[in-house]
């Protein structure tokens, strides 16, 4: 009897890249309906649109390159890409801001570059950075979690305000907006208001700010999950965390009137959010070992710069796309040492 | 038992998988019976094939030499049975190029007579001088049971700079499917022992560290049982880990030792040498029976066969025959694998012999192999670095070998993969990756190759134009002396008014002939012209 032949190993793989970016999705489920719950519709109508457009553009872009649209458009990095933009953006961002950024993460960011697995830069920071840019006053629609309680707008309601523009009778935008608590202690401390006394405005709860600190805890929850299911390594959450504590823990004990607790550094903004879902977006970040740390430090060390000292209340998108920048330098100089040899490249 | 546990070490990465091991250990091992024809390849391992010493038509017996292998890195081959030789020359063999290549070719007579080819077996072996050990090893042909089929007589023989203070028995087993090492241990515990005692005599290591993968607790238990009172501390079975490839030789000295094999050494430079059981079992049947390497223990198995099972078998002997024995196919195999999952090779045909390293037949459903999805771009994800237990980088290795960037793949140790498969198994984009290194490999391989000829052809070209120019100078200088001569003579003859020498008058008259003749040619010449 004849067989066909094949080179070995003769064993089916256990992983896939859907049930991977699956299980990512999955983990994100507890703080996107977090973020839902303090900030209304507006999260759950910018996730669809966004993961709409995220796959419409890669169907575009397959169709155009003329590559198989079915093992690409199933394996979820779109879904993924789109999601994690909708999160990054304020919940009443108007419908066009989310096409344009979507649309420029998937086309230039990911397919100009090859697609899947070619893009240098975190396509859903990429296209965040473009919108955050281009739309900086979109860019400051964030709500605020307790006058949204309040107000309860209805799903039609938050519908009309994405895709028209207008908010239901007697409200209006300035009534419903508010800063956010990392853009409060930025303003703040460049008043020289003490943060004590900063952080005594409603807006702020026990860690971060309100609302802000629970959505933060549920995508710990998904993030942590992540790791024990090990999708993602424990070196670019655990570095970058760490710098960032460690950073902010050093200038805080210096003078915290100045400098916020790392508590309220982690615990606001993006922090959680960028270490376990974004930061590890495995094409982008370095691929060692060591270097994950390296790359985790150095998003966790310039999210604290930015947040700090920079024109930017928050710094993950920029702190990621300059890490990304720096991932084959990265990875050249973090070999890990061969087996039976005494170090990369050397005999032993 | 031994007083202290042993310290066990740690190797990078590794993977656990699904064990199918249970399969093929229900039945007890059988004896396959002699089949129609034998068919034994030249060459069983790597260095030089052996030379057949046998003709078409001749009567062999069981345990005669039909092949010699006379170089260091050699093995003979034997008869496995009485018979007469019907072929030398090409047949299919078992290698993953599925392309033929001279094997010697019995017609079994069914008598399994040994006639006087058996070697004298040896009683007092507990004090074997270990020359003759050495001597006995090599006679019988014996290579390393584990696969890779090395000339064990080799290993027995450390350079005398090595000092060897420990022996490692490897009886691990790490691949999926593959029981034949566990069966061994499970029934021939004594012999192993006894082998191991002898390789002991050759070696002479300050301890014995005999390797069992925990899941393996019945050949744990026998083993123990026949080792008895000689367990001490210094001669231990240690019960390892059961990850993936920890049976690699460099995992398993890794583990039991805490050594580092170093990248392109052997296992002797860090005072190691291991030897797998199989072959301890084949040492002892060599010596104490006199019996050559003529048989082996296969585990066939897989989803693809109906009844799984390991079988005590004639070398040479067609794995069609071990399906048969096995159960049969069922209707949807899909793959033949010889050796095990992760590192065999797939078989092109079932005609192919079972060769002296070749202990496992899998018969495989496509559900089993099949990868499951389409091959996806390399998302970094970086799986494969936490599985390779040679610490490399996976996926920047594919990365130049697809851009055959071979240089770069040298320089991040392509050389180094041991092709264990893990990254292949762990890739959720599903490239087969070792299939890339093995590109690569064959590319740099070949390159070389072409390399070194064309330096030969250079070297050849310079010799060759180095010959013509000193040939040339050569006729000059003799033409010179020649005229220098001449006109020395010529000299002489003029001053000295002298008659002329018999030479002289020689080459006037030459010169005469040859004048004459031009002259007719010229004059010819000018018939035709007009």
């Amino acid at each position: 009897m004849r067989f066909k032949t094949f080179s070995s190993p003769h064993m089916a793989p256990a992983r896939s890249v859907n049930r991977v970016m699956g299980q990512v999705l999955l983990a994100l489920i507890p703080g996107t309906a977090a973020m839902t719950w303090y900030f209304g519709w507006g999260v759950l109508i910018n996730v669809s649109l966004a993961v709409t457009v995220a796959l419409a553009c890669e169907a575009l872009m397959l169709l155009l390159r003329g590559r198989p649209l079915t093992p690409h458009i199933t394996d979820l990095s779109a879904v993924l890409a789109g999601w994690l933009f909708a999160l990054a953006v304020p919940p009443l961002t108007p419908w066009w801001v989310t096409l344009v950024g979507v649309g420029f993460a998937m086309i230039m960011a990911k397919h100009l570059y090859g697609g899947l697995g070619y893009n240098p830069f975190n396509p859903a920071m990429v296209g965040y950075v473009v919108v955050l840019i281009s739309f900086p006053r979109e860019m400051t629609l964030w709500l605020s979690p307790s006058v949204i309680a309040e107000l309860n707008l209805s799903l039609p309601q938050t519908f009309a305000a994405i895709f028209t523009g207008t908010l239901p009778e007697g409200l209006t935008w300035d009534m419903i907006t508010a800063a956010t608590p990392l853009d409060r202690i930025q303003t703040g401390v460049g008043l020289e208001q003490p943060i004590s006394q900063i952080q005594t405005s409603p807006f702020f709860g026990y860690l971060g700010g309100v609302g802000w600190e629970w959505i933060s805890l549920w995508f710990l929850l998904g993030g942590l999950w992540l790791l024990k299911r090990r999708v993602i390594g424990w070196q670019i959450p655990v570095a970058m965390l760490g710098t960032l504590t460690l950073l902010s823990g050093l200038f805080w004990l210096i003078n915290p009137e100045v400098y916020a607790s790392p508590l309220f550094h982690i615990f606001s903004g993006a922090a959680i959010l960028g270490a376990f879902f974004i930061a590890t977006d495995p094409v982008s970040a370095s691929t060692t070992p060591k270097g994950r740390l390296i790359f985790g430090a150095g998003v966790g060390a310039l999210v604290f710069v930015i947040r700090t000292w920079g024109g930017y209340a928050e710094g993950l998108a920029f702190s990621v796309l300059l890490m990304n920048m720096m991932v084959p330098l990265i990875d050249h100089y973090t070999q890990p040492r061969v087996f039976g040899k005494t170090s990369a490249g050397k005999e032993g | 038992m031994t007083a202290t546990p042993h310290k066990l070490w740690q190797f990078h990465g590794g993977v656990q998988l699904p064990e199918h091991k249970a399969e093929s250990t229900t039945e007890p091992v059988a004896a396959a019976p002699l089949p129609r024809q034998l068919i034994l390849p030249l060459r069983q391992h790597i260095g030089e094939a052996a030379t057949p010493v046998v003709k078409r038509g001749e009567r062999v017996k069981k345990g005669q030499i039909i092949a010699r292998s006379d170089t260091y890195v050699g093995a003979h081959l034997h008869a496995p049975t009485s018979g007469r030789i019907a072929l030398v020359g090409d047949q299919p063999v078992p290698h993953p190029s599925g392309l033929s290549a001279p094997c010697i070719v019995i017609e079994v007579d069914g008598e399994d007579d040994w006639g006087d080819s058996r070697m004298p077996p040896i009683e007092d072996y507990r004090n074997i001088d270990p020359v003759k050990l050495r001597n006995r090893v090599r006679d019988a042909g014996i290579v390393g049971m584990g696969g890779a089929a090395f000339p064990a007589a080799v290993k027995l023989n450390p350079r005398p700079h090595q000092k060897i203070d420990t022996l490692v028995i490897n009886g691990a087993e790490c691949e999926p499917y593959i029981t034949c090492d566990d069966m061994l241990m499970r029934t021939q515990a004594e012999a192993v022992i006894a082998g191991m005692h002898l390789v002991r005599r050759a070696l002479k290591p300050e301890r014995c560290l005999i390797g069992i993968e925990d899941n393996k607790p019945e050949a744990i238990r026998a083993m123990t049982e026949a080792l008895g009172s000689e367990a001490q501390d210094n001669i231990r079975i240690v019960s390892i880990p059961s990850i993936y490839p920890t049976g690699g030789e460099r995992q398993l000295v890794r583990v039991l030792t805490g050594r580092e094999v170093p990248s392109e050494g052997l296992p002797a430079d860090v005072g190691v040498v291991c030897h797998n059981v199989g072959t301890l079992a084949a040492i002892y049947r060599a010596v104490v029976l006199g019996e050559p390497l003529i048989s082996r223990l296969v585990t066939v198995t897989g989803s693809g066969v109906h009844r799984p099972r390991n079988l005590q078998v004639y070398l040479g002997t067609p794995v069609a025959d071990l399906i048969a024995l096995a159960g049969g196919y069922t209707d949807d195999v899909e793959r033949l694998i010889m050796g095990g999952p992760m590192m065999g090779f797939a078989l092109a045909s079932d005609a192919v012999p079972i060769i002296k390293g070749g202990n496992c037949i899998i018969a495989a459903r496509a559900a089993d192999v099949e990868r499951p999805g389409p091959v996806m771009p390399c998302i970094r994800c970086g799986e494969c670095v936490k599985t390779c237990p040679a610490s490399l980088l996976p996926q920047q290795l594919y990365w130049f070998s697809r851009a055959r960037d071979f240089e770069k793949a040298q320089e991040y140790s392509l050389f180094d993969c041991i092709e264990c498969g893990c990254c292949a198994h762990v890739c959720p984009s599903n490239i087969p990756l070792v299939q890339y290194y093995r590109f690569a490999k064959n590319e740099i391989w070949s390159q070389e190759r072409e390399r070194r000829q064309a330096e030969a052809a250079k070297q050849r070209h310079e010799l060759r134009r180095e010959r013509l120019q000193r040939e040339e100078r050569e006729k000059a200088e003799r033409m010179k002396r020649k005229q220098a001569t001449t006109q020395q003579t010529a000299t002489t003859a003029t001053t000295a008014h002298t008659g002329e020498d018999p030479k002289q008058a020689v080459i006037r008259a030459a010169l005469a002939r040859a004048q004459a003749r031009k002259a007719e040619q010229a004059g010819e010449n000018n018939n035709e012209n007009r």
